[in-house]
């Protein structure tokens, strides 16, 4: 390389990082607004805002799913396995929704601490599994039990 | 320093070397992108297990996976090509640049519209704004910004020089799409693919992905080498060995 592309070529890692480096630093500093929701335990700490429209995730605790007879609306709690929150929502529920699932509600808290959503989302993880390896998994899991 | 480059550097360097090279590799990329791609959609769509969970709508990976993987490495190349052409002054790194943006912005939106498709049954939402969607959305604002740029200017070598710049500067983009899910809670889940560990999946599912990533690749070779071959002929039109072609094709 001849000293002119080698400089040409410092002023290049130059630039990759230094905005490598600048936009680090913003994104440190947004950290908590690029999170998409809040946890239970964030919320049971008084981290997440109060007033404001916000989201919270976690699993939805089994056996924690109400349902109202004559209204779409549904109560569940959702957990971190270290606090639980209880929500509220009225609306039809995405077809991945269950019991021990991951979710994302959307909405606020209410002044008794339930958490009044009007989006829920549900959550899943790139462990894809064809349905009867589901089935011998749980059917080991139960047999462990 | 003095760091010695091998000989094909220097010869990938020369449009005219490269236009006889590509012509000859084309073919065989064009036949293996054929049959991987029929081979991986076939497999993926009718004979892969459905999941557990999602059912059918998981099938969309066979497309969403290979698009948004591609993505990022159009990008990649592109930011390369850019600054090879930048440190060595070399047309052909800046003309692969070029054919890299527009080929880029087109399969991101194909990540972002399949992402989105996946999204409305397993999710209940079309879009969310969650870092791996943000961020995925800002590198098809870049692709484009690319390829405004270098259609803003008159003069070729300026054109090359701001685009390679500006896709430079983009590059941050790429580690924070790949670490956006690790690093923030996201709506969006963890790698299908990673470099050190197995799929979580079984086999059955991930090696008809894995075809269709391949044939992916290929397919993105040869559109890659097509668009190149034409910029190559475009730009040399004055050279007496692209006037020979003109003449025998006529």
């Amino acid at each position: 390389m001849t000293p002119k592309r080698q400089k040409r070529l410092y002023i290049i890692l130059a630039i990759v990082f230094g905005t490598a480096l600048a936009v680090g630093l913003t994104m440190y500093a947004l950290n908590q607004n690029i999170n998409l929701f809040y946890s239970a335990s964030q919320i049971a700490k008084g981290e997440a805002p109060t007033d404001a429209r916000m989201r919270v995730g976690g699993m939805v605790v089994e056996g924690s799913l109400k349902r109202s007879s004559n209204s779409l609306r549904v109560s569940f709690d959702l957990t971190d396995y270290e606090n639980t929150v209880k929500v509220v929502f009225t609306g039809i529920l995405p077809d991945l929704f269950r019991e021990g699932q991951g979710i994302i509600a959307q909405g606020k808290m209410d002044a008794q601490g339930v958490f009044q959503a009007d989006e829920v989302l549900a959550k899943h993880d790139e462990n894809y599994m064809p349905p009867e390896i589901s089935e011998t998994m749980k059917a080991k899991k139960e047999a462990a039990q | 320093m003095k760091i010695k480059l091998p000989q094909w550097f220097y010869q990938l360097a020369s449009p005219r070397w490269f236009y006889e090279f590509s012509g000859k590799l084309l073919p065989w990329f064009a036949i293996a992108a054929f049959v991987l791609l029929i081979t991986g959609s076939v497999w993926g769509l009718a004979f892969a297990p459905e999941d557990y969970q999602q059912g059918n709508s998981f099938r969309i990976i066979y497309v969403h996976v290979p698009a948004s993987i591609l993505a990022q490495s159009c990008y990649m190349l592109m930011a390369i090509a850019g600054a090879i052409g930048l440190i060595w002054k070399m047309k052909m790194a800046h003309i692969v640049a070029k054919s890299c943006a527009t080929f880029g912005a087109s399969i991101a939106v194909m990540s972002l519209a399949t992402g989105a498709i996946w999204g409305k049954p397993t999710w209940g939402a079309w879009w969310v704004w969650d870092a791996r969607l943000t961020a995925m959305l800002v590198l098809f604002f870049l692709y484009v910004g690319v390829i405004a740029l270098h259609s803003a200017f008159e003069n070729t070598q300026s054109a090359d020089k701001a685009s390679a710049v500006l896709s430079l500067v983009g590059l941050v983009n790429i580690p924070i799409i790949k670490y956006s899910v690790e690093w923030w809670n996201t709506l969006h889940q963890g790698a299908t693919f990673k470099v050190t560990e197995k799929p979580a999946m079984p086999p059955e599912m991930w090696i008809p992905l894995l075809i269709m990533v391949l044939g992916f690749y290929c397919f993105f070779a040869v559109i890659l080498m097509q668009r190149a071959r034409i910029e190559v002929l475009q730009r040399e039109k004055k050279a007496s060995w692209v006037q020979e072609i003109i003449q025998q094709s006529l």
